[in-house]
């Protein structure tokens, strides 16, 4: 169950996509989540959808595959809905029994709250599913190299989050062995109350723990015996240049932002008072 | 002077007990000289803690002498200045095949050395070609490292050293984690290179068949270098061998043990059609 996590993970296929500039994809993902959270208009989360479908069907992510990346944030998903449907108060009450009250402003601040969620984790991991982690802290470390005038160690932080992208699955799969391992020794990590259950994680976060820090210092190692030394001086085995994909890809991303906002604006089209 | 010598090399760490404190010193290599010629084979045998992985990484300047000196290449490994010379003209492969790929693909991988020397984007991408074509993986360059086996990933780990065009491969080990599948796989890749690429093969190991086909075997034990020469010539000596508790091949113990009881069979048999030859000698014969 633990190797079904997708999110964050590279999915390898043959895409305009995943050729696109990381860069580009960093940029439009964040233009992305911000449109959709500074409009409130149906037609917006419209255009919204239709977009999203669209980058899905472009990434030739297979949409199922993206799906099973939600999975695991369902609980989140949950809790957030359920706070604002009974907490948000405002507009007509349309369901009141004991503590319990639905109002207009609640119900519909919980959909969009669902909706933006759902879109906010695909957009985000789609950006991962098309970008390698190693281009994708390319990108970071361009977009972020001038920090670098003020002493921020850019490239550093950048090769700490490939690295820590890298060993996700290895370590995923050793949570994987070391709890058949502790099971199979007689752990019981299934029954008992939460602190019971907490507690028996113990014996398996500690050998886990173990492991990471062997395999940090011989990843380490190897990193050195390759003459890793930091990023000066280094050179780049597939360096960022903007091509014309970039470009269209960008001008693509600005006219949605800006239809989205557009239409929430000028085109008064709300089902719910919002 | 050879690719790689030692001038009583002597590594010392310190033990601790529990605390922390320092209970006494612990060498790990005592006052060993050796000298490696370029373009040869050569294989370090050892058991556990006979101080071989140790020497190892001195070759690549991960640890300095405590003691004596170390070249590799002409270039004292103990000069601050020389280290990074030191690390590409002597490639380090290491025992787990899952700690040593940085990279998230094949290629980034492979790329990653060349990227540290700072060598311009065009040649990366030929030595990144070039040298996982030299290791037959070139069919997964795009692939992730974490979907292939364990020999297919050393395979990796050995382009990934190749592409920074060392003078010599130090391999610690490669086949420890292994299936035997992967094992003769990996085996077979080096042999490969060195026939291709004529680089200095130093291969760490404590599997007594992967030897065979060296030019020149070491075998340590506490430290030193107990015997020396030609598989053939160190394959002879079966008893100071199982001494230092190596296992001989199979086909040598019987051998020996055939001597032993009188059979006419010839010193250090290594492969089973050198016995076979020798026993239908030996019946033609009488």
């Amino acid at each position: 169950m633990i190797r079904d996590i997708t999110i964050g993970q590279y999915y390898p296929a043959k895409s305009i996509l995943h050729r696109l500039d990381p860069r580009v994809k960093i940029v439009c993902t964040l233009l992305f989540l911000i449109s959709l959270f500074l409009q409130k208009s149906v037609l917006g989360y419209v255009i919204a959808a239709v977009f999203l479908f669209g980058v899905i069907r472009l990434s030739r992510v297979p949409f199922q595959y993206i799906v099973k990346g939600l999975k695991p944030i369902i609980m989140l998903l949950m809790i957030t809905v359920l706070f604002n449907l009974f907490l948000t108060r405002g507009g007509a009450v349309l369901f009141h029994k004991w503590i319990f009250t639905i109002t207009e402003l609640g119900l519909s601040t919980a959909v969009f709250m669902a909706i933006r969620l759902t879109f906010l984790i695909i957009g985000s991991s789609l950006m991962t599913f098309t970008t390698t982690p190693n281009s994708l802290t390319d990108g970071i470390e361009k977009l972020l190299y001038p920090l670098n005038k003020i002493r921020v160690p850019v490239h550093e932080i950048a090769m700490m989050m490939s690295i820590a992208l890298r060993f996700i699955p290895i370590l995923l799969e050793e949570t994987d062995k070391i709890m058949k391992a502790q099971i199979a020794r007689g752990a019981d990590l299934e029954s008992g109350n939460i602190i019971q259950k907490a507690k028996a994680m113990i014996p398996i976060l500690v050998p886990l723990f173990v492991s990471a820090f062997r395999r940090a210092n011989d990843l380490a190692m190897a990193m050195e015996s390759r003459c890793y030394r930091g990023g000066d001086g280094r050179t780049k085995m597939k360096p960022l240049v903007y091509k014309g994909r970039d470009r269209m890809a960008y001008l693509v991303t600005v006219v949605y932002v800006i239809a989205v906002f557009a239409i929430g604006r000028y085109v008064p089209f709300h089902i719910w008072i919002f | 002077m050879g690719i790689i010598q030692t001038e009583k090399l002597t590594f010392e760490y310190a033990k601790h007990d529990e605390e922390g404190n320092v209970i006494g010193m612990n060498r790990a290599i005592d006052e060993v000289t050796l000298d490696i010629d370029p373009g040869s084979f050569v294989a370090i045998l050892g058991h556990n803690g006979s101080g071989k992985s140790t020497l190892a990484k001195h070759i690549n300047a991960i640890l300095v002498p405590t003691e004596g000196t170390m070249w590799v290449n002409g270039r004292d490994t103990k000069d601050p200045m020389e280290l990074w010379n030191v690390r590409q003209s002597a490639g380090m492969v290491f025992q787990n095949p899952d700690n040593q790929i940085i990279g998230t693909v094949v290629e980034e991988d492979v790329g990653f050395g060349p990227e540290n020397l700072g060598v311009p984007t065009e040649d990366i991408w030929k030595r990144v070609e070039d040298s996982l074509k030299a290791v037959g993986m070139i069919e997964y360059r795009s692939h992730s490292p974490n979907k292939l086996s364990g020999g297919q990933k050393q395979r990796v780990a050995i382009a990934g050293v190749i592409a920074m065009h060392p003078k010599c491969i130090v391999l610690d080990e490669p086949t420890a984690m292994l299936d035997p599948n992967g094992r003769k796989e990996v085996l077979r890749t080096v042999q490969e290179l060195r026939e291709k690429e004529k680089v200095t093969v130093i291969l760490i190991t404590h599997y007594m068949e992967e030897v065979i086909d060296a030019d020149h075997v070491f075998v340590m034990d506490e430290g030193h270098v107990v015997m020396e020469g030609t598989p053939r010539e160190i394959f002879g000596c079966v008893d100071e061998l199982k001494k230092y508790r190596l296992d001989v091949p199979q086909v040598t113990m019987l051998a020996d043990e055939l001597k032993k009881r009188g059979l006419d069979i010839p010193n250090g048999i290594l492969r089973t059609e050198e016995l076979v030859e020798a026993l239908c000698q030996l019946k033609q014969n009488t």
